[in-house]
Order: structure tokens, then C-alpha cells, then sequence
């Protein structure tokens, strides 16, 4: 029961990964980019904590750890230099 | 112990499903700033409910997935409001359906002494 609804879970998050990968590719301006690049790590955060539930492993949740503070410091960074703060 | 599972389990398809909106919003919003509101608000939700869903499945787990969440709720606002303020600092055009525009009023603002000068 718990094992099925997380594999559906699983399948929405890859799905809505692929959608704003879309976005990636046409977007327009430079922030619609970024802003899809944000949308599909804080999407690949909750997939690597699935994933450490399907293997029982609590060392991968490290891993999203320091994946979503790199997403955060890629955003910060590619804003400032597009403000050309740097 | 079990039901507990099943409403975490239920947590988490809620959560994959607002991921879901939020990047298909991406996807139709007309204009730059409206992608930032839908990708971001929408994305937030979602990774909270989803990580509150595996910390209702394993307790166990409950220091770094607490982590998780409020590293999430902390970070996201302020990674979307630096990216909107970039957007407007090197002037991405707007939608064409604006209807309220205050900073493009703000930027043909006069200062007072101009106008006093001009009197004189």
C-alpha cells in the first residue's frame, strides 16, 4: 500500500522534472532558466529522499542536503551576476 | 504505526502533486515574473508536504529531515525574490495584459526642487 503510493509520488516528480526541463530548453530570457533549473532540484530533492526510503539508506538524505544548498548558491550566484554584482 | 504510513504516504502524493502544478505552471504563464510566482510558490509547498509525508513514514529519520524542511522554507523565498529583483534590475519586458505598472511610474517621478526651480 505505502510502497505503491510512493512509486505514483515518484512518477509525478520525475514527470514534473521533465515539464520544466521544457521551460529549460524554450525559455526566453535568462531568469525563465534559472527559475526552471531551481524547479528541478528542489523536484530532485524529494526524489533522493524517496529514494532513500526505497533503499533504507539514511546517508542519501545528506546527499539532498548539500544538493539543495548548491541550488541555492547557484541561483544567488547566477542573480548577482546578472544584477553585475560580481 | 501503519495508519501513520498511510497518511504520510497520502502526504507525499499531495506534495508530488503540487510540484506537478508548479512546473506546468511554468510552462503557461505568459510573462517572467508570473514563471518566478508559479515556479517557486508552488515548488515550496510541495517539497514541505513531501518531506513532512517521509517524516511521518519514518520517525526515525526525523533530525535531518527536519533539516531538510527548514532549509527549504528559508532558502526558496529568498533565492525567487533575488532572481525577480535581478529580472527587474536588467528590465525584462512585461506582459503585454499589465495593467499596473508602479515603477515604471516611479521612474517618470519629478523631485520637488525641479518643480520649485521651474517656478522661479
Amino acid at each position: 500500500m505505502v510502497n505503491t503510493i510512493l512509486a505514483i509520488a515518484l512518477g509525478i516528480m520525475l514527470l514534473s522534472i521533465v515539464i520544466s526541463l521544457i521551460r529549460f530548453i524554450k525559455g526566453p530570457c535568462y531568469t525563465d532558466r534559472v527559475i526552471a533549473f531551481d524547479v528541478m532540484t528542489i523536484s530532485s530533492l524529494s526524489i533522493i529522499a524517496g529514494i532513500a526510503f526505497f533503499s533504507q539508506r539514511m546517508i542519501y538524505l545528506d546527499i539532498a542536503m548539500v544538493y539543495g544548498i548548491l541550488s541555492f548558491l547557484g541561483v544567488l550566484v547566477v542573480a548577482r551576476y546578472l544584477e553585475k554584482g560580481l | 504505526m501503519e495508519t501513520l504510513a498511510i497518511i504520510g504516504a497520502f502526504l507525499t502524493l499531495a506534495g508530488s502533486v503540487f510540484l506537478l502544478l508548479g512546473s506546468i505552471g511554468l510552462l503557461r504563464m505568459p510573462d517572467c515574473f508570473n514563471r518566478i510566482q508559479a515556479g517557486t510558490k508552488a515548488s515550496t509547498l510541495g517539497t514541505i508536504l513531501s518531506l513532512t509525508g517521509f517524516l511521518l513514514i519514518m520517525p526515525g529519520w526525523w533530525g535531518k529531515l527536519l533539516i531538510l524542511i527548514i532549509s527549504v522554507i528559508i532558502t526558496n523565498p529568498v533565492s525567487s525574490h533575488v532572481l525577480a529583483r535581478a529580472s527587474h534590475y536588467i528590465k525584462v519586458p512585461l506582459t503585454k495584459a499589465t495593467l499596473i505598472n508602479k515603477y515604471a511610474e516611479d521612474e517618470k517621478y519629478i523631485p520637488v526642487e525641479d518643480l520649485k526651480n521651474e517656478k522661479e
